[in-house]
């Protein structure tokens, strides 16, 4: 085993532990636990058809109170296709 | 590629108008049931490449230029971003107003009665201030950035000196 499997095995092994003790942390799903709940969640499903007007909270979210994310994606997009035209402008001669 | 056989194209031509509706329905009732403007336009992107897939690039190439469809997304990125801003200017407008950009001005406020409700069903359509109104935009900025993607890639990969049918 060379050095640079040697390294890839422990990357892979701390990977691995993060991952497994990030899903060990998270709340059972479906269970509603008051003290360990963020109020978060639960201020969006109270407030959003109020706030918003949305019956989707989903939309409401990602267009109304996350409207900087969606601002993000649709420029990470806008990139893609300029770089995606432009690489491949000359080919069409 | 110069287009596929007969029974693609007829295929095509049977399912293409039901993907158009379906992607357009996500699109226009974003703010109410599962979906929103990006998959919307996905879906509308999918079946404008099952076109392109069927009738090949060089017909598509011959129906809409990839230059068009940079200017419909250019169009939806400037709505997009114009919706939020107008966020802000909103101020001027109404008095005792808090504007901040992604603001949502058009729910809670007295001057456009129509849009001041609150959705409750699948049926009011009216709803939801300006979230429809970003849904259009981002739709349109998907299906043609998606479709501009797919057409250059095939338009330039195609195979120069089979003749075309």
């Amino acid at each position: 085993m060379s050095k640079r499997d040697f390294a890839a095995v422990i990357f892979f092994a701390i990977v691995a532990v993060f991952l497994v003790f990030g899903a060990l942390l998270t709340h059972p799903f479906g269970e509603f636990n008051q003290e360990n709940d963020p109020e978060m969640d639960q201020y969006i499903i109270d407030n959003t058809q109020n706030e918003t007007g949305a019956d989707n909270g989903v939309t409401a979210v990602v267009f109304d109170y996350r409207g900087f994310d969606t601002l993000g994606e649709a420029t990470v997009l806008f990139t893609a296709v300029a770089g995606v035209i432009i690489l491949f402008r000359r080919l069409k001669k | 590629m110069s287009g596929m056989s007969r029974i693609v194209k007829t295929v095509t031509n049977v399912a293409f108008p039901i993907v158009m509706i379906y992607g357009l329905y996500v699109i226009a009732h974003g703010h109410l049931t599962p979906g929103g403007g990006f998959q919307g336009g996905a879906v509308v992107a999918s079946g404008l490449a099952m076109l392109l897939v069927a009738y090949g690039s060089v017909w598509t190439m011959g129906k809409v230029k990839e230059k068009q469809l940079s200017v419909l997304e250019s169009i939806g990125a400037l709505g997009f971003i114009s919706l939020a801003f107008l966020g802000i200017l909103m101020v001027l407008l109404y008095s005792s107003f808090q504007g901040n950009f992604f603001n949502n001005f058009l729910i809670n406020q007295d001057i456009i009665p129509i849009f001041n409700e609150i959705g409750r069903g699948l049926a009011n359509i009216n709803t939801a201030g300006v979230i429809p109104l970003m849904n259009f935009a981002v739709g349109l900025k998907v299906i043609a950035g998606l479709f501009a993607i797919v057409l250059v890639m095939a338009y330039a990969t195609r195979l120069k000196g089979v003749k075309q049918k």
